[in-house]
């Protein structure tokens, strides 16, 4: 019971501030007095052509009611229309959508068994020359930007070696055609993650390995392999979970860089075009869908570490 | 003994990884400050080498897609890369202090209220932050600064906050306020001077993080506008030199790299354990 209390608590508290981050959104792309009206007509139309579509898109509505209309809108699904091309934003995101999840996935795929082998490794491995190298390559990678990573590989695989092509399309139709289009998004993305996540999974079984039950465990002549993998795993998988989740959050971040370098059209591309246009009803929906992508993983991380915790698996 | 997976001791690494560290940083502070003195021509002369020109001796990393000397744009862009992010980074890390330590002292309604507000800014990705305020205010150098800075005061702020309640709960705090000082005096003489090593290093690793997101929006076009450039649209504006493997792209996305990957290790020779770095 306390630990559904817990989670309870944990997933009201992620709502209450999504709803500020709404509001945070909102106020945001609304603070300059600019409106949309202008982007639409042009500078020079009447004064009724204004007021009317002021009235058509609800602009002539006090703000915390504009709100209230925006907020209810994107809980039903309809986050409003387009101010470039006229089309309802659902419409634009949704297959934007589907093609981020999939390049996401694909990056998560890859990304997490690698990290937890390299994060384990170094765990059992622990001093070993390959744990220092894998250490100091890890806060490296972490810190590269990804558009080096990026141009690097185009420079590598798709200009010199033309294995893949240096644009990416969202193609899954067979295998090779498959591979040409994601290795190189794919394989930009995990660096970074990897790098991260391998580290922390590092530090969270070495915290379990500082337990007095490993050093007797240690001391009736386990082996280090055995040690970590038998002994320290089941514990450490908790913190773990929570790193892994934690760290596919910050893909967020990277997933817009790459698709804008491989021209990929998932939704970060589209958000990055909406802010050049200025389409800010676009650019409001693109915002909470990876706000609230964002805070569910973190969510999903917390309730890792508190279902790990068997402290509060109380009855 | 050989070592196993507990036994094995706490490498210091601050000799090899941090003495180069330290060079690095100060080599980089000289460039941002003294970087347009040292370019061989100004930033927006066309040199006569043609343009994606390969490195050669007259010019050491080649030319850009109008055949502009890329040393010098280098150079001239460092100011912008290093020097934006520095002020940024100060900005963040004041504010953050500032409210970390009054959330911490005065606790109650102004600890939640603070917390609450970290809580929903820190879950807005940062480069998603950049693109809602720039779509909204335009890019201006004020407004980059404002918005990189506010997105990393909420971390500096969670750190500030927990180091501060730590310090503060310790027992020679305890006997300064059995003394009688007041909260100023307890905050500016027992408190702040046992934060500044941790802060510092925080500080180190939130530049490194602007850095990234400045560099990333300028890569996005929606960073620092022409003429002016700082690395991340160095790299954009060449990016088609990308099919010629022509040093303009290349060489202002390393020196970023090499940039954030000296304060990195720094970091890491000094603090030593791997601090959870993810935001």
């Amino acid at each position: 019971m306390l630990m559904l209390a817990m989670i309870g608590r944990r997933v009201l508290g992620g709502l209450l501030t999504l709803l500020v981050v709404s509001v945070i959104v909102f106020v945001g792309t609304n603070i300059l007095p600019g409106d949309a009206t202008e982007s639409i007509l042009g500078q020079s139309t009447s004064p009724e052509a204004v007021a009317g579509l002021r009235k058509a898109l609800g602009l002539n509505l006090p703000a915390h009611e504009r709100y209230l209309r925006w907020l209810g809108g994107l809980l039903s699904g309809d986050p409003g229309v387009s101010l470039i091309n006229r089309l309802p934003v659902a419409q634009l995101i949704g297959p934007r959508l589907a093609n981020s999840v999939l390049l996401t996935a694909l990056t998560a795929a890859v990304a997490v068994p690698l990290a937890l082998l390299i994060g384990i490794t170094t765990a059992i491995w622990r001093g070993s020359l390959y744990d220092r190298i894998a250490n100091v390559t890890a806060v490296s990678l972490v810190a590269v930007p990804e558009f080096l990573l990026a141009t690097v590989g185009v420079i590598l695989f798709a200009v010199q070696l033309r294995w893949v092509s240096a644009i990416s399309t969202p193609s899954v139709d067979s295998f090779t055609q498959a591979m040409q289009n994601f290795t190189l998004p794919v394989l930009t993305l995990c660096f970074a993650v990897t790098a991260q996540m391998a580290r922390m999974t590092r530090a969270a079984l070495l915290g379990v390995l500082d337990s007095s039950y490993i050093e007797m465990a240690r001391l009736k002549g386990v082996r280090p392999t055995r040690l970590v993998l038998r002994h320290a795993l089941r514990n450490a998988a908790g913190p773990i979970a929570n790193a892994v989740a934690l760290n596919l959050s910050s893909l967020l971040g990277g997933v817009i860089i790459v698709e804008v370098i491989f021209t990929y059209p998932g939704i970060a591309k589209l958000a990055v075009d909406a802010v050049e246009t200025r389409d800010m009803p676009l650019v409001q929906a693109c915002a909470m869908i990876f706000c609230a992508t964002f805070m569910l993983l973190v969510l999903v991380a917390d309730i890792c570490s508190i279902l790990s915790n068997p402290r509060l698996r109380t009855r | 003994m050989t070592d196993t997976a507990i036994a094995a001791p706490r490498r210091r690494r601050l000799p090899v990884a941090g003495q180069a560290g330290i060079a690095l940083v100060v080599a980089w502070a000289a460039l941002a400050a003294f970087g347009p003195y040292l370019a061989p021509y100004r930033a927006g002369d066309v040199v006569n080498a043609g343009v994606f020109a390969p490195m050669s001796n007259a010019y050491p990393f080649g030319t850009d897609y109008l055949g502009r000397d890329m040393l010098s744009r280098l150079l001239y862009g460092a100011r912008y890369t290093v020097g934006v992010a520095m002020v940024a980074t100060v900005l963040a890390c004041l504010g953050g202090i500032t409210l970390g330590i009054l959330s911490a002292a005065r606790q109650g309604w102004t600890d939640s209220v603070l917390g609450r507000a970290a809580d929903a800014l820190i879950s807005i990705p940062h480069l998603m932050f950049a693109l809602v305020i720039v779509a909204a205010f335009g890019t201006s150098l004020p407004v980059l600064i404002l918005m990189a800075a506010i997105s990393y005061v909420p971390g500096s702020y969670r750190f500030a906050r927990s180091l501060a309640l730590d310090i503060n709960a310790m027992d020679f705090v305890e006997v300064a306020r059995a003394r009688g000082e007041r909260t100023a005096y307890v905050v500016w003489a027992e408190i702040l001077p046992n934060m500044i090593v941790p802060l510092l290093t925080d500080f180190g690793l939130r530049f490194v993080f602007v850095v990234l997101l400045l560099s990333g929006l300028s890569f996005l076009g929606l960073g620092i506008q022409p003429p002016n450039a700082d690395w991340g649209a160095l790299v954009r504006e060449n990016i088609n030199g990308i099919y010629e493997a022509a040093p303009a792209v290349l060489v202002p996305a390393v020196a970023i790299a090499v940039l954030t990957i000296s304060i990195t290790l720094l970091i890491d020779g000094f603090s030593g354990r791997g601090r959870a770095m993810a935001r």
